[in-house]
């Protein structure tokens, strides 16, 4: 928690010139009086909020914010014709369950007091030709208060040769776009056939995602709302044999025990034993959670490596082992052949918070084969981590994002954007940012799973319900709190702009997309098929 | 107020949501098949023209009643319990306050928390897959009169906040005659943010 002070005394903002830049008018004059019930609000008036990004922080800060603030309007603002982000983009095809959050979400947009303004981006171009594009410094005009929820777009790189170069290294962000639908990768086309094995780097629930979609029955899949293009190249897959390689060990990976149990219930799917001797020898004294994972570790999966007959596809956990650099073909260099990885030790092997350490580094041979690995496989995952980045006006409007996190930088807790500020008097001033706030991926960094978004969000939404209703009401919020016009002021300003507002997809146009691609999955035996390019989602609106 | 209210009057419609019956592959053949997974929404249920007895969110942080006893009226999947086959269970909330509440067998936790406006999420809808319909039986002799959690169960609440001995996932545990008198707490996630955490 960092200190807050002097928010009335501090100098103009840069944030402030802009604003005064664009718009002359001064803001309402402020009453003095404030209430102190969670309901009322500094001159009666209600909270505009703004919410960027319809994913589940967006939501579900929308939620929260509309059952703890008396009257306030919503807009949320997302880049895509479609809403619920990663729910929608992220979410494996066979979790169905796991998108039942939707419903919440539909009732969410369903009340007057939300408008969904879908397919305008805020801030940052957007990523498809038939998005309309809204500049940050005009949201803040209109509202009281913002939330950011764009989640995170962008991956983490590893640094290696041949990961940008080689054909066959994919970016495990873009494969579980391209097999869900999401417009951006729907161009993809990993090849799926040069060989039976493939690597993926990193031991997150999402390597565990795209091991299953290599390992699953395709026949599975076929009846989930996967995209089209993606059973057609995974019904041609020759992707038999998956290495999931981190660089710790079992007691330190970041996938959960419910995607493992998942995995290692595949039928006819064989998981290759661990090495025994990182797991701790005396399972009774783990606490319950890595306890229950272990077991599940050690006992594998009821088809065995070595069953007769042997079975179609299997998959192993690889541990301690830290990638280096992938590697061409001798006979086609601009193919990826192998991948080389480095063997590492552990500080502590059965300490959770235990660090990878070069192996052997004291002979300083790197090439030896006692501390060098070398995968062959055609096929190789980079799936080491979402990544969040600043919109393009954060620098100019002196919002702070800590690259090194790749989060905006926020109180932790409340998603009160940090404002740092040099006072008259040279005395580094922090405190928050009037009216901004953060949830999800981008305010806590990319890992969590729904429930733990939704936790957050609600802290966000608490923290924005809390400033209204406190002490230093307006004096915390854009346009002092004022009277502001939303998604109307917006827009007009847009028009103005040269904006092409009649992009935009309201709630009602979801439905109608919605309502269509239900229909397209009903005539092939899915529940849904998705389009894949925005032009189609937006020619169902006419 | 309008606005939580509307929020609350539509929740029932959750419900809908596929119920847990089998891993995941069989689960999601249901749910494809399932006309709740395929159809437009349904009209509001018949019961939205009568008197709600939900109290908003909204209204529900600020009710001062440390202690309150209600029966539910027929909504979702729960339906008002016969009279004299009435079994009780008390959640406690997040702020500490009781709430005792007369149910039908067959009913879940989730379900119960829900149609009387308790703060629980259940954003999966019952499957089992997200956790946020965690409760925390206060007694374990009643702990011990549920069945085991299976392993689907205790994966997730392997993930859960605040996980404890008697934890259990509100979706799975359905009142029986044996848990006439259950008491289970709801966890309190985090600490609510203090106005003084910014001073
Ligand atoms: C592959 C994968 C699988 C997962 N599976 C599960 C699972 O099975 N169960 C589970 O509980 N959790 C799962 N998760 C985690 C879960 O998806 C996240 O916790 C959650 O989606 C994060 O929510 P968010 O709202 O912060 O971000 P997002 O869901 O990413 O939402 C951000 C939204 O903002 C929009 N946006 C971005 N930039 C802009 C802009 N400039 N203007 C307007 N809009 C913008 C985006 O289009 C997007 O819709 C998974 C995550 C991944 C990556
Ligand atoms: N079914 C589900 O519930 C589900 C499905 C998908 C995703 N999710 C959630 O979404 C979040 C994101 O998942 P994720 O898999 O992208 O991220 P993650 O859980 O953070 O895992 C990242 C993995 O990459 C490794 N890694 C990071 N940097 C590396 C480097 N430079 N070299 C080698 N390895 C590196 C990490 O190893 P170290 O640990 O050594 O850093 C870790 O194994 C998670 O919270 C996840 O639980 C949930
Ligand atoms: S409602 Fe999701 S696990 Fe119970």
């Amino acid at each position: 928690m960092f200190p807050v002070r002097c928010l009335r005394a501090r100098p103009r903002a840069c944030w402030q010139r802009v604003l005064n830049g664009l718009n002359a008018s001064p803001g309402p004059s402020v009453s003095r009086s404030v209430s102190t019930a969670h309901s009322s609000s500094p001159g009666g008036r209600p909270l505009r909020l703004a919410v960027i990004g319809s994913g589940p922080a967006g939501f579900y800060t929308a939620y929260r914010a509309m059952s703890k603030i008396q009257d306030v309007k919503v807009d949320m603002y997302e880049a895509l014709p479609v809403p619920f982000g990663l729910v929608r983009f992220g979410v494996a095809p066979d979790h169905p369950e796991v998108k039942n959050c939707q419903e919440k979400f539909e009732e969410v947009a369903s009340s007057p007091n939300f408008t969904f303004i879908g397919n305008v981006s805020i801030g940052t171009k957007s990523d498809h030709p038939d998005g309309a594009t809204v500049p940050l410094a005009s949201i803040l005009r209109h509202y009281n208060a913002v939330v950011f929820s764009y989640g995170a777009a962008k991956d983490r790189h590893l640094g290696i040769p041949g990961e940008s170069t080689l054909k066959g290294v994919y970016s495990a962000r873009e494969f579980v776009g391209w097999y869900n639908g999401l417009p951006e990768h729907a161009d993809l086309a990993p090849d799926l056939t040069q060989g039976d094995e493939a690597v993926i780097i990193g031991q997150g629930n999402v390597a565990l995602d795209v091991a299953r979609m290599l390992l699953e029955d395709v026949n599975v899949l076929r009846k989930s709302d996967i995209a089209e293009h993606a059973i057609e190249t995974l019904s041609k897959s020759k992707v038999k044999r998956v290495h999931i390689v981190g660089r710790r060990g079992p007691m330190q990976a970041a996938f959960t025990i419910k995607e493992v149990r998942e995995l290692m219930r595949l039928p006819s799917v064989a998981f290759h034993p661990i090495d025994t001797s990182l797991v701790p020898p005396d399972l009774k004294s783990l606490p319950r959670a890595p306890r229950r994972l272990m077991e599940i570790l050690l006992q594998g999966s009821p088809t065995r490596p070595d069953d007769s007959p042997p079975p179609t596809k299997s998959w192993s956990l690889d541990f301690l082992l830290k990638p280096t650099q992938f590697l061409p073909s001798a006979t086609s260099p601009t193919r990826l052949a192998a991948t080389e990885f480095a063997r590492t030790t552990l500080s502590s092997p059965f300490d959770p918070n235990a660090y990878a350490l070069p192996s052997d580094s004291s002979t300083g041979d790197s090439s030896s084969s006692n501390t060098t690995v070398v995968l062959p496989a055609p096929l190789a995952f980079r799936s080491i981590g979402y990544r969040s980045e600043p919109l393009p006006e954060f620098a100019a409007l002196g919002v702070p994002f800590d690259d090194r996190w790749g989060v905006i930088s926020n109180d932790g807790r409340g998603g009160r954007v940090r404002h740092e500020e040099r006072g008259a008097d040279a005395a580094m001033r922090v405190g928050a940012f009037p009216g901004l706030y953060c949830a999800g991926w981008v305010k806590r960094g990319p890992t969590g799973v729904i429930a733990s978004t939704m936790e957050d969000a609600f802290a966000t939404a608490d923290a924005i319900a809390e400033d209204w209703a406190g002490g230093a009401g307006h004096a915390r919020f854009l346009n002092g709190g004022g009277a502001v016009a939303g998604w109307e002021g917006v827009r007009r300003e847009s028009v103005g702009g040269g904006v092409d507002t009649a992009r935009v997809v309201d709630w009602e146009g979801w439905r109608r997309i919605d309502a269509a691609e239900r229909e397209r999955g009903r005539a092939v035996g899915k529940e849904r098929e998705k389009f894949t390019r925005t032009a189609d989602m937006l020619a169902v609106l006419g | 107020m309008s606005t939580p209210k509307l929020l609350a009057q539509t929740l029932p419609s959750l419900r809908l949501a596929t119920r847990r019956t089998a891993p995941s592959i069989a689960r999601h053949v249901v749910r494809c098949y399932t006309a709740a997974s395929a159809a437009p929404r349904p009209a509001p249920p018949a019961w939205s023209s009568q008197p709600p007895i939900r109290r908003s969110l909204w209204s529900a942080a600020f009710q001062s009643r440390p202690f309150s006893v209600s029966t539910a009226v027929s909504h979702g999947h729960i339906q008002p319990p016969k009279p004299g086959e009435e079994l009780y269970v008390t959640f406690i909330d997040k702020e500490g306050v009781e709430h005792k509440l007369a149910v039908s067998k067959g009913d879940n936790l989730l379900d119960i928390a829900q149609a009387h406006d308790l703060e629980m999420e259940g954003a999966c809808g019952g499957s089992c897959a997200c956790s946020t319909c965690h409760v925390i039986v206060m007694d374990q002799e009643y702990y011990d009169r549920m069945p085991e959690p299976d392993d689907d169960e205790n994966d997730m609440l392997d993930l859960a906040f605040g996980l404890q001995e008697t934890s259990r996932l509100g979706c799975q545990v359905v009142m029986t005659p044996e848990l006439n008198g259950l008491r289970v707490k709801l966890p309190a996630m985090t600490r609510n943010l203090q106005s003084s955490d910014f001073k």
